[in-house]
């Protein structure tokens, strides 16, 4: 590598960063922690450590954890942000397999431009782009109208998507709608990366071999596109599982997600060491498929 | 061929099916935000009523000026921040608390963004009962997004330093050219491309920021996306159709500037690698 950096240089150009992200993302997160383990005390949090006549006392209050396992609430949102999260990306992957595999499989010169079809959205506000499908959805929006003239909505109601046919919004639905509309470019690009970087060759050989189409898809290019679909999945669950805004604006009373219960504690109750236990409890829920997709791009890394 | 055929119909249809799904609200907004009526789904005639009312609209026009300040400081220092953190990561694969460094790079990628205001308030917070600065508002704000758009500007400026061609700087280097003088006149060029997009993506990414800014704003500190959300958790409003468009016609005329430049230059660079390879 380019050898003769000066220390002093060398030191600069990581040494800017890396102070930069202890002070602005790690000791802060070490703080929610500390917090997680006080009580309030007036407007302020009870200190960790205490030192008085001659003795060291470390307090650490258990209390919010506490109430996080005893307190169905909690639990039940817990459970309701990973089942719609889970849902979301499972329709993500339904939709977005197919297209990302016709994407790739069209002609080399159309690819850039669908490619950019797909990036396009993202550079349009998606507040904006969630915003719209209020209107949407209404009865007589441009996607509301079809649905209930079909008599969609009756099926939807029958699933228990939405509570009543009338109602289109502020339900289940809508909130996988709109998540499923958010996240879907996620997936899509990592599952086009790998699908369009994947040797053609082998189908052609396992067809060779006899295998039909159907077999050759599913024997050779799902097994091949592993790495795609499991970065997809990982990129939509993840942020769908602490997502606030969505749920904010098109979910309704029974898609509490626990986005929207650590903003309360915070914000209406001002239980900052709530807040911050329901922010530690979260990150673990969250861990395991983080891990998963760090080993699975790494692996990815590895292999190309 | 008849499969084929039927084959290739299907993926049409289902290509333009997911188009249509990404682009219908995009579609309705700006085609709703010329409506003459008061409620933004019925269409009552062409009129510009909206774009006056968003003329007179000062929490909206301040909102928006606030979030473009923003969202250019925070490209900005992203992209230098990133591009420190993608150098670092790149050039030295064995310093002290590498792990740990390229972990808290990637990390607010994935943190779901209420636990990273959550996180960054309670510090500031804390820090100005300690030390009475700083106050929340725009610089709290920019703290935040920098924080997440440093993470998705390492990310692009990384990739492309890993797919340099190193010789390329050794033989600067050999011909006598000092470290700073690869990086400026031989790195930098090559790399001005992941520079941009990393600087568009922090940009869009901080003008569209609602929670960080929710947690970290203070009295007076409004940003467009949140005079858009309050007013749209209450249900819907002509004027938010109206900005709307603002947005998308700004942001369509900067990518369009953008991929033209992109592709005149690399017009320009495969006529000189043609040139090039004729002196062979």
């Amino acid at each position: 590598m380019t050898g003769t950096w000066k220390p002093g240089s060398r030191a600069a150009v990581i040494g800017v960063p890396f102070f930069w992200l202890t002070v602005f993302f790690l000791l802060p997160f070490m703080l929610v922690l500390r917090i997680s383990l006080a009580q309030m005390d007036g407007a302020l949090v009870t200190p960790l450590l205490t030192f008085s006549e001659e003795v060291l006392t470390v307090r650490i209050h258990l209390t919010s954890f506490v109430q996080l396992v005893t307190d169905d609430l909690y639990f039940a949102t817990y459970l309701v942000s990973v089942k719609y999260a889970l849902i979301t990306a499972v329709i993500c992957l339904a939709i977005g397999y197919p297209f990302a595999y016709f994407m790739s499989r069209s002609e080399h010169r159309w690819q850039p431009a669908l490619l950019m079809g797909v990036m396009l959205p993202f550079w349009t506000s998606f507040l904006i782009r969630v915003y719209a499908w209020k209107s949407l959805l209404e009865p007589n929006g441009w996607v509301g109208a079809p649905i209930h003239a079909s008599g969609i909505d009756e099926v939807l109601a029958f699933l228990g998507m939405i509570a009543s046919p009338e109602q289109l919004m502020y339900s289940p639905f809508s909130l996988v709608l709109g998540m499923v509309y958010t996240y879907l470019p996620f997936m899509v690009l990592p599952l086009y990366a790998t699908l369009s970087k994947m040797d053609l060759r082998l189908i052609e050989a396992a067809q060779d071999l006899g295998a039909t189409p159907w077999q050759a898809f599913w024997r050779i290019t799902v097994p091949l596109s592993k790495s795609g679909i499991v970065a997809g999945f990982m990129l939509v669950f993840i942020p769908c599982v602490g997502e606030y805004v969505i749920p904010e604006l098109l979910g309704g009373p029974e898609t509490l997600m626990i986005g929207r219960v650590l903003w309360d504690e915070f914000f209406s109750n001002n239980d900052w060491p709530m807040a911050s236990a329901v922010a530690v409890v979260m990150i673990l829920v969250i861990i395991v498929p983080i891990a998963i997709f760090g080993r699975n791009q790494d692996h990815a890394q590895e292999a190309s | 061929m008849r499969g084929e055929r039927n084959t290739r119909f299907f993926s049409r249809l289902w290509m333009a099916l997911v188009f249509g799904f990404l682009y219908l609200p995009i579609v309705s907004l700006v085609v709703y935000s010329f409506t003459d009526s008061s409620v933004p789904n019925v269409w009552g005639g062409f009129s510009l009523r909206w774009y006056q009312a968003l003329a007179m609209d000062s929490d909206l026009k301040e909102g928006l000026w606030l979030s473009l300040k923003i969202a250019t400081s925070t490209a900005t220092a992203a992209v230098i921040l990133g591009s420190l953190a993608a150098a670092s990561l790149h050039r030295f694969p064995h310093f002290f608390g590498r792990t740990l460094f390229s972990g808290m790079v990637s990390a607010p990628l994935v943190m779901p963004e209420v636990i990273v205001g959550l996180s960054l308030l309670l510090m500031l917070v804390s820090l100005q009962r300690l030390l009475g600065v700083p106050e929340r508002g725009m610089v709290t704000i920019w703290l935040g997004h920098l924080l997440v758009g440093m993470a998705y500007a390492t990310v692009v400026i990384q990739a492309r330093l890993r797919d340099l061609n190193p010789q390329l700087e050794e033989a600067a280097q050999d011909l006598g050219a000092k470290p700073w003088q690869v990086f400026f006149l031989v790195t930098i060029p090559m790399i001005a491309q992941a520079l941009l997009s990393a600087w568009l993506l922090t940009f869009t990414l901080s003008l569209d920021d609602v929670v960080l800014s929710a947690f970290l704003s203070g009295p007076g500190a409004t940003t467009m996306p949140l005079v858009i959300f309050s007013r749209a958790r209450l249900g819907l409003n002509p004027s938010v159709n109206a900005i709307a468009t603002v947005v998308v016609v700004i942001v369509a005329i900067g990518v369009s500037i953008a991929s033209y430049m992109l592709a005149q230059k690399e017009r320009r660079r495969s006529r000189e690698i043609a040139a090039a390879q004729r002196f062979k």
